[in-house]
């Protein structure tokens, strides 16, 4: 039979590769494989999955020195002879083997003012506000909308291998399309949320984020924007 | 964990890389470029001397390698106006060779000049 | 790395050296500069190679620049812009590769800055008066 060999990080931020073979299968992906190996090889290693149909983010790992959501990278595109190398993100503590610890990605989320806000004067007993599907803003928060939080894009920015305490791609991303939320009523405190030396404007337009990204999303293009509506927050004395 | 080299292996990060190594280099080449030209304030035979100086092939070739990084700061530095100014999708990739292309015209055309 | 910080309320952690007002004035400089600079470099490589094909010795480059007065304000237009973006830049450099995030690294940017200006000041009028 044809194997696979697959070497695997195991243990915390000093563990090292270990490598196991695993049968090579016609139509494999490589969370295939990681479950292969926890299933008949060793239980004690340790990843993270729920949907494994690219919905949930949960399966994100770096393959071959790239950042995938593994549920949906086949082996035959990574794969390199009969090698693959597998580790967890990039840009996140490791808890344990593929496991790392999401909470500042996340948090990152919460401080660049990740949720909606309504806008002021607004109750329940307000009729539904009305967006046209075609109108800039709408367009322009569509573009960002489909991410699922998986930090492809986090472990592959190196302005926050550089600056641990930059916002990123994902938390970015996402407070662009609530700037283009016209129900929104946190926008200034947003658009000062997102300035700084770990906000916007620390993007270098590497454009990893959008090179990486699964859901074909471009952060690039988000942050653009945010680091416009800032820059004019600013030159106008909003800031 | 910190970014793989492996990840970086794409074009728009190559041009991150030349853009920050083109303007360091630059950089560190504008106090002598001023100091040079400060020397003008001595007379002509001041200058020529150093234009004499300037004549070594070694001298030749890092001045070639100036004008390509100028040109290579400069129409690296027009993508990136591009791309944060100018709505875009999926033309960047475009945009860069032109970039490049545009970088290396302008040193064939100083080589060839000189 | 990056670990799980608590207390997101204030916005992103500023380091020292840094708030948000500021590090947004120097991205608009940074770019403002550039658009002038993009100008200015087309000129000046324009210049570069019609120079090398007209005579490249102290007396021809001084007899065409000498009491040019367009020559010395757009040269000094160059400077300036120079001493705006080319701190800038190497601030961020300074920040990402070594590390320094100190409110120091502001003084000697400044201090960068100020020195381009007044050697480029002084390298356009020794050219061009």
């Amino acid at each position: 039979m044809n194997m696979l060999q697959v070497s695997v990080w195991r243990g915390g931020a000093s563990g090292g590769y270990r490598i196991y073979e695993v049968p090579r299968q016609e139509s494999q992906s490589v969370l295939d494989v990681v479950t292969y190996i926890q299933r008949h090889i060793d239980p004690t290693l340790s990843y993270r999955f729920a949907c494994r149909v690219g919905m949930c983010g949960a399966c994100a790992m770096t393959v071959n020195g790239v950042a995938r959501w593994t549920c949906r990278t086949h082996v035959s595109k990574v794969v390199k002879g009969n090698a693959i190398q597998i580790a967890p993100l990039a840009n996140l503590p490791v808890i344990k083997d593929l496991v790392t610890d999401m909470r500042g990605f996340f948090d990152k989320w919460a401080r660049a003012r990740g949720q909606f806000v309504s806008g002021s004067g607004t109750t329940r007993k307000d009729d539904f506000a009305r967006v046209a599907s075609d109108s800039p803003e709408r367009v322009a928060a569509n573009a960002g909308i489909e991410c699922i939080g998986c930090g492809v894009c986090y472990a592959s920015c190196d302005v926050v291998s550089w600056n641990p305490d930059y916002l990123g791609p994902a938390a970015l991303n996402r407070a662009w399309t609530l700037v283009n939320d016209v129900r929104d009523g946190a926008r200034r405190e947003r658009l000062a949320a997102v300035a700084g030396d770990a906000g916007c404007h620390a993007c270098h337009t590497h454009l990893a984020c959008s090179e990486r990204c699964p859901k074909d999303i471009e952060p690039t293009a988000s942050i653009a924007g945010l680091k416009r509506a800032v820059a004019r927050a600013a030159l106008k004395g909003e800031l | 964990m910190n970014n793989d080299y492996r990840a970086r292996n794409h074009p728009a990060w190559w041009a991150f890389l030349m853009h920050r190594l083109s303007g360091l280099a630059l950089s560190l080449f504008l106090p002598f470029h001023f100091w040079a030209l400060g020397n003008a304030l001595q007379g002509e035979a001041r200058m020529d001397a150093l234009l004499k100086w300037t004549e070594q092939p070694l001298l030749k070739f890092a001045e070639i390698m100036l004008v390509l990084l100028l040109a290579a700061h400069l129409t690296g530095g027009l993508r990136l106006l591009a791309l944060e100014f100018l709505p875009w999708r999926g033309w960047q990739k475009s945009l860069l060779a032109w970039a490049a292309g545009a970088a290396f015209a302008v040193g064939l055309a100083f080589a060839l000049a000189l | 790395m990056s670990s799980g910080q608590a207390g997101y309320a204030a916005g992103p952690a500023a380091a020292p050296g840094t708030n948000a007002k500021f590090e947004t004035w120097l991205w608009i400089a940074q770019r403002a500069s550039a658009v002038v600079l993009a100008l200015c470099v087309l000129v000046h490589l324009v210049t570069i190679i019609y120079a090398v094909r007209h005579g490249l010795t102290g007396a021809a480059i001084l007899g065409r620049t000498r009491g040019n007065g367009v020559g010395l304000a757009f040269y000094t237009l160059y400077v300036l812009a120079i001493a705006v973006h080319a701190p800038i830049g190497l601030r961020t450099l300074c920040q990402e590769w070594l590390g320094w995030r100190a409110a120091s690294l502001n003084w000697v940017v400044g201090a960068v800055a100020l020195a381009l200006f007044v050697f480029g000041l002084r390298a356009g009028w020794a050219v061009f008066a």
